[in-house]
């Protein structure tokens, strides 16, 4: 199989704390990995690293096998990355419809408005709040918005910042259902970061373990649940 | 009574310049949510390439007044454009990130510059041209009172009002009127989306400064009179207009302008002249202690 993303001993800092140290994870085409670990962690500097925001001060990170390390943000989003950040950042003085627009920034109208109705499949709750401004939806639906605004760029490389971080069991079920649903039949590619871990492990086909910036274990999703001390870990209370 | 239409026209004028001016402000603001105190000096500089544009054009021997305006216009709008988009090169983009005075005393400081520069290279005493748009017509008469309305005033107005359309359909409706509302929103986001938000807000100020021209060379015309000090008055007032009228909305820097401009010239009519500031200024303060994000402002009503 071909890395589709690659990180070899990528760091970061922010001003002097370092937040990663030399981490290293392969993403496969067609694959979901999912990057588990405890708040604080670095997941999400980890996938903001990999967008180039901060940039990594040592290592290399490759996309499609080539570097994107140096390249500056908008540059490496428009290679067919796209990601639902943590705290999911809909612009919240935008409507439904304009946030998803945004997503698809800089590819032509009518791609857009074919695209637009994919995510309505997903998710038909944005088409009725079409007109409704970002900031007024609730929690679920702005995380479907941020998912679906991430998919308007039709990306190859989906990256996914915690999405049921704060939303009800149901809601986290559907979107988790989407995810896995785009995964099989569009063959899309998705780094999934995640506190639920029990839920992200199911859905992934490999997993990694990021403590204090660092990898600690790797592995297939089912193998890592076995795992005694990731039950201890992470799953300890959980279901 | 006709007195009173006459002070009204008047006012309207004056206002729709004051409007012309606010939407540069509102603008700039509603995308980067900083006030651009050089707004009022690019202005400034826009009138005087005006001026030099047509000075320049007639000693050539182009007698054709639509075409130099237009030429003029051309020209004067991509010089001003530089210096706008100068000034956000050296005076607000090291600072972005930083605290959120430090553009605005930054803009203050290039305010001064502007103004200093033209003052030093082009003298600080009035430079005239003479009316290019002559005439008007009779709007009514009553005990030997003319109304008037000149065609200049009516070019003010109609200039005012398709900008206004022009800039609301850009802000609203395109896509590049997108990823700059997108920028004041939420600039790593926009990053995030590949936007490259330094090009972006450059061309905020590119435009900005292209508009301030337009309301540059309306003063031109209109006053016939320009000096280096226009970009500070009609500034301050402009930006006045643009606070009352809700500042970041387009239709609201119109509105403001016209309440600022109306009050000016009925008080200068009705009571007195060396006091239409004061009036102009108490009016804001009343409006802002009721309605605190002015006429047609948006109050934010956010989830998070």
């Amino acid at each position: 199989m071909t890395a589709l993303l690659k990180l070899t001993g990528v760091t970061a800092y922010y001003g002097a704390i370092q937040a990663l140290k030399g981490v290293d994870l392969e993403v496969n085409k067609g694959e979901i990995v999912t990057l588990i670990g405890s708040n604080g962690a670095g997941k999400s500097t980890l996938m903001m690293t990999i967008c180039g925001n901060p940039r990594a001060r040592d290592g290399h990170i490759h996309y499609d096998s080539q570097e994107i390390t140096r390249l500056p943000t908008f540059e490496i989003m428009r290679r067919g990355l796209a990601q639902s950040p943590e705290g999911r950042r809909i612009f919240p003085r935008m409507t439904v419809h304009e946030n998803l627009l945004m997503g698809a920034f800089g590819r032509p109208p009518h791609e857009a408005v074919q695209t637009m109705e994919q995510v309505f499949t997903l998710f038909p709750r944005l088409k009725e709040r079409m007109a409704q401004r970002g900031g007024t939806l609730s929690g679920g639906e702005q995380q479907m918005l941020a998912i679906g605004r991430a998919l308007m760029s039709r990306p190859r490389l989906l990256l996914l910042d915690e999405p049921s971080l704060g939303l009800a069991p149901l809601v986290v079920k559907l979107i988790f259902g989407a995810i896995r649903e785009l995964n099989r039949t569009t063959g899309l590619t998705v780094l999934l970061v995640e506190q639920n871990a029990f839920q992200a492990l199911r859905l992934a086909h490999r997993g990694y373990v990021l403590v204090n910036g660092a990898i600690t274990m790797a592995g297939p999703g089912a193998e890592l649940l076995a795992r005694p001390e990731i039950r201890a870990a992470y799953l300890e209370g959980a279901h | 009574m006709a007195y009173a239409l006459q002070q009204i026209i008047n006012g309207v004028t004056l206002g729709m310049i004051y409007g012309l001016i606010a939407v540069g402000y509102t603008m700039v603001y509603g995308i980067i949510g900083m006030i651009n105190f050089a707004h009022g000096d690019i202005f400034m500089i826009g009138a005087f390439l005006s001026l030099m544009g047509l000075t320049v054009l007639s000693a050539l021997g182009i007698t054709s007044v639509p075409l130099a305006l237009a030429i003029t216009l051309i020209l004067a709008c991509g010089i001003a454009a530089l210096y706008g988009w100068t000034v956000e090169r050296i005076a607000y983009r090291p600072l972005r990130g930083s605290f959120r005075l430090a553009p605005l005393i930054s803009a203050i400081g290039m305010s001064i510059v502007l103004q200093n520069f033209v003052q030093v290279s082009q003298g600080a005493r009035d430079l005239n041209l003479m009316p290019l748009i002559p005439g008007g017509f009779k709007v009514m008469e009553q005990d030997g009172f003319v109304v008037q309305l000149s065609w200049m005033q009516v070019m003010i107005s109609v200039t005012t009002l398709v900008m206004l359309a022009i800039f609301t359909w850009l802000v609203t409706k395109t896509s590049l009127g997108r990823s700059m509302r997108a920028c004041e929103q939420d600039i790593k986001m926009a990053t995030l989306l590949g936007i490259d938000t330094d090009r972006t807000i450059s061309l905020t100020f590119v435009i900005g400064a292209a508009l301030a021209t337009v309301a540059g060379m309306m003063f031109l015309l209109y006053y016939g009179s320009i000096n280096f000090y226009i970009g500070f008055s009609a500034g301050v007032k402009a930006f006045t207009a643009a606070v009352l009228g809700g500042i970041g909305s387009l239709p609201g820097a119109v509105l403001g302008g016209l309440a600022i401009g109306l009050i000016e010239s009925l008080w200068s009519g009705y009571a007195s002249v060396p006091y239409k500031d004061v009036a102009a200024f108490s009016v804001l303060a009343i409006v802002l202690i009721f309605m605190p994000s002015g006429l047609l402002g948006r109050a934010d009503i956010e989830k998070v």
